[in-house]
């Protein structure tokens, strides 16, 4: 029996090569570098690594579709964007991470120790978060180029997984930081268990693991339609968990708010990209044909999801829960473009993706700036009257609020045109007024803390503002300008999206 | 044998592991619930690739293996470090947020 070699098109999967290599070599450095130097030579490590990937994207831009990999991995329009924007969002959420003193010096250490008491003492901090860190984009990276169900599930797992440990990793409030680790990572698992046994089944009913044949096999009648139906309801519980769609949302607030912040900036921004990459991959290849099966579904879980976000995060009283809540409600507006079904709910999904992440990044990086002795300040009552502390940062916490509100002049409000207009154009009336409604309800509590800061006098003086270093600087800054000028002058990336953005099938 | 009797098996052991995640306590149980709903996932692939007639479900069977030792290895240690600062490994004492 003889085997052929696979053909791998190296070029094709140049990106996330260089993502996995960079972060294989990390791990070495981690190992034999010494203390004082291995946190400038990871930073180092994986900011070239972005950089150099973002290059391999942008050459691969003019060429044409291909798949790669014997079939398992296809690189296409949307694929190169999704890549493109995850990377962008990588390298400021390295900046976040390399800045602050956000990580534990040893996460093994009990906390209180005095283990833990003398690694922080002597410098010998770990610096595992670069690593970890990497390799999750590389797996975020995979997961929307994924084309059989073997590469999605193992994207999946690589992405998810540095993610579990890197929510546990916070220096202070360790008890809360391990807690959401657990809670992420025993719901995480369970999410991917639905995942899996849904492709089972859809393998079971198309006879091939590859989407374009499950789509062939739902085009053309397979052989059990209950085994299509299993499929499709198990796998698609595993990726609205991911996307944390309400009623599978109960983690998002509980993570968001125990992981270190840095963290939570990144996995609110860029998990996104990636697994709705990775849903309108599914929906729009593999299942299209079947959309009269899932859509009532579907449209139950973006209503339910949009109005869940919207009301429930008017309660919260801690601004990363508030946020979570929020990126709950998002969800809820990112499933309309999914449901849309159409080349246009495909472009408007992919431009609100980038604006959302980028509002997310920097309103995450504002939250690591105030703090008191303790560490990072969150309780919302405690951040009354910060304008007139800083007006800096409330007015640009504020910038990003309204960007999240969808008010005009802000990249929110075209993420939101387009993808409501995509929406009603498709003739799914019910989830674009479910969608506006609560848009208004969320208007309101982002309008409400704006008001706190400013309208309202501080009770609070042990609350500071800390000057912020260059890296979170540059990130609040390219982050606040980047959501002002995709709300001004949308039109070049909406051009660029709309030339690239077709599916290979 | 018929193979559709397979399939049964595997729907009862999935659902076994998903009503263990919900009812158990302890974190532990609850990630080999987990662990029995990939088992079961498993023998379905295996199953439809003999249904099918084709390798690639015996082949994602493999995969799955491989993913599930790394989630045992991250599963774990989350748990290990869970139980040294708490001496305690039930879920339900994992409450400190959302308060």
């Amino acid at each position: 029996m003889t085997f052929q070699a696979p053909s791998l098109e190296y070029g094709a999967l140049a990106p996330m090569l260089v993502i996995f290599g960079a972060a294989v070599i990390a791990v070495i450095v981690e190992a034999f570098i010494s203390a004082k130097h291995r946190s400038a030579i990871q930073l180092a490590i994986a900011l070239g690594a972005v950089v150099l990937s973002f290059a391999q994207v942008l050459n691969l831009r003019g060429t044409a579709t291909a798949t790669a990999a014997t079939n398992s991995v296809v690189v296409d329009g949307p694929v190169l964007f999704m890549q493109g924007t995850i990377l962008v969002l990588a390298f400021f959420a390295f900046l976040l991470l390399a800045d602050t003193d956000a990580f534990a010096a040893q996460a093994s250490a009990i906390p209180g120790s005095s283990e833990e008491r003398v690694a922080l003492q002597t410098g010998k901090i770990q610096t595992e978060i670069y690593p970890l860190t990497l390799f999750a984009v590389g797996g975020m990276m995979l997961f929307p180029a994924a084309n059989d169900l073997i590469t999605l599930f193992v994207a999946l797992e690589v992405l998810s997984l540095p993610l579990y440990l890197m929510a546990g990793l916070s220096r202070r409030r360790r008890l809360l930081s391990q807690e959401a680790a657990l809670k992420y990572f025993l719901l995480g698992a369970y999410s991917s268990a639905f995942f899996l046994f849904g492709a089972a089944f859809l393998y079971g009913y198309a006879g091939d693991v590859s989407l374009s044949s499950i789509g062939a096999a739902v085009n053309g009648g397979g052989t059990n339609e209950a085994f299509l139906l299993i499929g499709m309801i198990s796998l698609s519980v595993g990726l609205l968990f991911k996307v944390g769609a309400a009623p599978f949302h109960a983690w998002t607030p509980d993570v968001y708010q125990g992981a270190p912040t840095p963290v939570t900036a990144f996995m609110a921004a860029a998990t996104k990209v990636a697994a709705f990459g990775a849903m309108l991959r599914i929906f729009y290849v593999a299942l299209g044909g079947a959309v009269w099966t899932w859509k009532p579904l579907i449209t139950a879980v973006a209503i339910l999801t949009m109005v869940v976000g919207s009301v429930i995060a008017i309660a919260q009283r801690d601004v990363k829960r508030m946020l979570a809540y929020s990126s709950i409600a998002h969800a809820g507006f990112l499933l309309t473009g999914v449901l849309a079904l159409s080349q246009e709910g495909l472009e408007s999904a992919l431009f609100y993706l980038a604006t959302y992440g980028f509002s997310t990044l920097g309103a995450f990086a504002l939250v690591t700036l105030v703090r008191d002795s303790s560490g990072e300040v969150t309780d919302l009552n405690r951040w009354v009257g910060l304008a007139k502390r800083s007006p800096g940062v409330a007015l640009l916490f504020a910038t990003f609020l309204l960007s999240f509100a969808g008010i005009p002049l802000t990249a929110g409000f075209i993420g939101k045109f387009t993808i409501f207009t995509a929406a009603y154009d498709s003739g799914n009336i019910a989830v674009v007024v479910a969608g506006v409604l609560s848009s208004a309800i969320a208007a309101f509590f982002y309008i409400r803390v704006i008001v706190m800061m400013f309208f309202t006098d501080a009770q609070d003086d042990t609350v500071t503002v800390t000057i912020p270093s260059l890296y979170t600087n540059l990130t609040i800054w390219i982050a606040a300008i980047a959501t002002i000028v995709l709300g001004v002058f949308p039109a070049p990336l909406l051009d660029a999206i709309a030339s690239l953005a077709v599916f290979v099938r | 044998m018929n193979p559709t009797n397979y399939l049964y098996l595997s729907a009862i052991l999935f659902s076994i592991g998903a009503v263990g995640v919900v009812v158990r306590r302890n974190a532990i149980v609850v990630f080999m619930c987990i662990e029995l709903m990939l088992n079961a996932a498993n023998l379905a692939f295996v199953t439809f690739a003999k249904m099918n007639g084709n390798l690639e479900g015996q082949v994602i069977a493999f995969f799955t293996m491989v993913v599930a030792a790394c989630e045992v290895v991250v599963g774990l240690a989350i748990i290990v470090t869970i139980f040294r600062s708490r001496r305690s490994a039930s879920v339900d004492d994992a409450s400190l947020l959302s308060r």
